[in-house]
């Protein structure tokens, strides 16, 4: 069987050959631990750790000090907000964060409320999007900390987060946002942007996986946070473990990369995205393009197709790897948190899939996927007793549905 | 997750699909499911005498709900309706191998056939009367 088409960028992406290529020599040759200071092993180990601080402080606009290496976003998340609140928390107990963010942010503050901090989640508007006003309303003289998502992962929509930054930097709260769909894919400058804390992730950007960074601003104001891993104290203090050079050295790489070709491939992926979601309005009625219509990431197309069921479309498109919105291939059968939160509605979020485009997706692929998607949208909707419904003129929320399951 | 042969099968191929005279006398038609829960199904029978002579189906649901509904067709065809009303969810769950977290599709299914059979009764008892 031929590999299904991958247009599923926002779950992962694979290596940049050029990436494999820079971390090769990190798994035999070169292999030295960067803490090791007394031979030339440790020596080469550092400085290719030193220069994958640069290549990655230079992509974000920050100095190569304020970058902290982990393993991923998950552990960037929990190590920013919990080290963060464990430093802060005299001050106060209160964090304000959004309803739409991943889990690894939803779910460190639901612990976090354990230890006793009150968390605020903003509610998005309907494209997704939360705004600099809502944060402000939101700080109170107890807060200390703000943590919103950049871009969604699931609908693509950015979030105001230059505004956001300047409200958090006016009212002294420290700012925290997870990148992970952002950096490499749109500019961002943490000063100009005012960001105190952001995670990124190796995988996301054709870098490997296992791998990731965190920035945290050494100046104006100088952020501290207490260790969640006690050990030798890698990464001044914040973070100990013998560093992956490999994968560092890697995900140096892919963000050099990413910084040479962002405008690039910005426009390229845009015009794919813009292609795909034309065909599919073109050809089809009762679409609707979830997320923010302007404001969004590049590669990313989140699209509900009403009266047909999301899983049922991914079967029938199975020569082609994307993400339905519907859980109900999970075990929770649960809609997504983000589209509830987006108040799109039950039966659409049920009938939505996420389409992510990226740096190796051809203009044929997404003409394929469209004519798929196309076809099977067609066939599914023949099958399906909503859209006969709707095409006899039944308005479906005056129906009395029999559901007890 | 993979699917079962029978279920892509019947995915690939559903059986009798499409819509009867909801109005006859002799059609009678199940609508089960709700859209915000990611099922429906609509099921109808024809009935000549006692015996189902056709069955028809429309399903909004994932592929273990299409199959399961186009199956339960296949299966009360040429049935009695008291027959039909004998089909058990778990007959489908073990013609069609659905794992734990697709039963409620079969279960969706035997409701279709209850509700349908309801239907034509009602319908019967409406031009008896």
């Amino acid at each position: 069987m031929n590999k299904p088409i991958y247009m599923d960028y926002q779950a992962t992406t694979p290596c940049d050959p050029r990436v494999v290529e820079a971390m090769l020599p990190y798994f035999t040759e070169h292999f030295g631990n960067a803490a090791s200071r007394n031979h030339a092993y440790g020596w080469q180990a550092e400085e290719a750790v030193q220069k994958a601080r640069e290549q990655i402080a230079s992509l974000i606009g920050a100095s190569p000090k304020e970058i902290i290496f982990t393993s991923g976003s998950t552990e960037a998340i929990n190590l920013g907000l919990k080290g963060a609140v464990e430093m802060y928390g005299s001050k106060g107990k209160h964090i304000v964060t959004t309803l739409v963010e991943h889990k690894a942010v939803l779910d460190t503050c639901k612990h976090l409320e354990k230890q006793g901090c009150e968390v605020t989640y903003l509610k998005p508007d309907e494209h997704g999007m939360v705004s600099a006003q809502q944060v402000a309303d939101a700080i109170r003289d107890d807060t200390i900390l703000v943590t919103i998502l950049w871009g969604n992962n699931e609908v693509g929509t950015l979030n105001p987060i230059r505004e956001i930054g300047a409200v958090c930097h006016e009212r002294k709260v420290l700012f925290f946002t997870d990148a992970t769909q952002t950096v490499g894919k749109i500019p961002v400058d943490v000063e100009a942007d005012h960001v105190d804390m952001l995670c990124l992730s190796g995988h996301k950007i054709y870098g490997p996986k296992g791998v990731g960074a965190m920035y945290v601003r050494r100046r104006n104001p100088r952020v501290r946070i207490v260790a969640q891993m006690d050990g030798g104290g890698h990464e001044r203090g914040m973070r100990s473990g013998t560093l992956n050079v490999t994968g560092i050295v890697g995900l140096g790489k892919a963000c050099e990369l990413c910084q040479q070709e962002l405008e690039a491939e910005m426009k390229r992926t845009s015009e794919l995205r813009d292609h795909l979601t034309d065909r599919i309005l073109g050809a089809l009625d009762h679409v609707k393009v979830n997320g923010h219509p302007t404001e969004r990431l590049p590669g990313n197309a989140n699209i509900s197709f009403a009266y047909v069921e999301g899983e049922s479309l991914l079967m029938g498109i199975n020569d082609v790897a994307v993400s339905s919105g519907s859980a109900c291939t999970s075990a929770s059968l649960e809609p997504s948190h983000v589209l509830r939160a987006m108040d799109v509605g039950e039966e659409l979020a049920h009938s939505s899939i996420r389409f992510g485009i990226g740096r190796f997706t051809t203009r044929e692929e997404v003409d394929h996927v469209a004519d798929r998607v196309i076809e099977n949208v067609n066939r599914l909707r023949e099958l399906s007793p909503l859209y006969e419904m709707v095409q006899e003129g039944i308005d479906l929320s005056t129906v009395q549905w029999q559901a007890d399951h | 997750m993979a699917y079962s042969d029978k279920v892509l099968d019947h995915y690939n191929n559903p059986r009798n699909v499409g819509a009867l005279d909801k109005s006859s006398s002799k059609v009678g038609t199940g609508i089960v499911g709700a859209p915000e829960c990611g099922d429906v199904m609509k099921l109808q029978i024809e009935v000549e005498g006692d015996r189902i002579v056709d069955a028809k189906f429309k399903t909004f649901g994932c592929g273990s709900a299409i199959a399961s509904s186009s199956l339960a067709t296949e299966w009360i065809k040429g049935k009695t309706v008291d027959e039909a009303l004998e089909i058990k969810n778990t007959a489908i769950v073990e013609e069609l191998s659905l794992p734990p977290v697709k039963i409620h599709c079969s279960v969706l299914a035997e409701d279709a056939i209850k509700s349908a059979v309801r239907d034509y009764k009602e319908k019967q008892q409406e031009s008896q009367s």
